[in-house]
């Protein structure tokens, strides 16, 4: 109401016109969209397996996927879906404890989680073509 | 149920409409967490392994990892925990953002009874690699 006094200054309702993107929002959201990635990865992993049981002929199409860029991509994507899945439900299980929680700290392990989902697949790339 | 609205939270039309708890969160919530321990070990010793383990693409490669007792273990345990950590998830996700009855139900049962077939063809083709003997 305008012209209202208001008594005590109590924290408004976000605006969505105001809103501003935190850390730790686009970390939730992350954990959600590789979680749905993931998904798709096991579906792929099944089709997978059953090409191998299938025999060559059936595995045929499967080389020529993972040979290509459309499959390295795929990789890499799959790679850090998990390395990010992973890091963020080690975060959670932290988080049930009742641990982590304070906002300097919940951003901190948000970086990290989106930090380490992007370095895991170029870690395990350069372990798999240098380190052996 | 006898609680009047003076001492209970819940609305009149809220105790109407008979929404609330549908008592069997506990359980989904110690579920995923579960699964999601077991995945911690499980993850990462697929990823690492496999990397390690296949040289190329090729079905020579992929037939010799999984044709291996460790190995062979090792994806049946990681699809198991897997799938069923999966079908908890989408359940939520599709809790969270199907509302309609109709839809809602069939996505649920489309979800769970997927998450139970890809479980049954991965074992078999697990097993059927390692068992066809040649």
């Amino acid at each position: 109401m305008p012209g209202a006094a208001r008594p005590v200054q109590r924290p408004v309702s976000p605006h969505l016109s105001i809103w501003r993107w935190h850390i730790t929002m686009a970390a939730s959201i992350l954990h959600r969209v590789t979680g749905v990635g993931l998904y798709l990865a096991a579906i792929l992993m099944t089709v997978w397996l059953i090409a191998i049981a299938s025999g060559p002929e059936a595995y045929a199409p499967i080389n020529l996927l993972l040979t290509s860029w459309v499959g390295q991509v795929g990789l890499y994507l799959l790679v850090a879906s998990l390395a990010y899945h992973f890091a963020q439900g080690v975060r959670h299980l932290v988080f049930d404890t009742a641990r982590g929680l304070k906002p300097v700290d919940a951003d901190a392990s948000a970086w990290f989680a989106i930090l380490f989902a992007i370095a895991a697949p170029i870690g395990l790339w350069a372990f798999l073509s240098f380190g052996r | 149920m006898a609680k009047d609205s003076a001492s209970s939270m819940r609305t009149p039309l809220g105790r109407v409409k008979g929404h609330g708890s549908g008592h069997g969160g506990t359980g989904h919530f110690i579920g995923e967490r579960v699964s999601s321990i077991a995945l911690i070990i499980l993850g990462p010793w697929f990823v690492i392994t496999a990397a390690l383990e296949m040289h190329d693409p090729s079905f020579v490669s992929a037939l010799d990892f999984v044709n291996d007792p460790v190995n062979a273990v090792g994806i049946i345990l990681l699809l198991a925990a897997s799938l069923y950590h999966m079908c908890l998830g989408m359940q939520v996700i599709v809790e969270d953002y199907i509302h309609k009855p109709l839809g809602k139900t069939l996505l649920l049962a489309v979800n769970f009874l997927l998450c139970i077939a890809l479980a049954a063809a991965a074992i078999y083709a697990v097993l059927h690699v390692n068992f066809s003997g040649d």
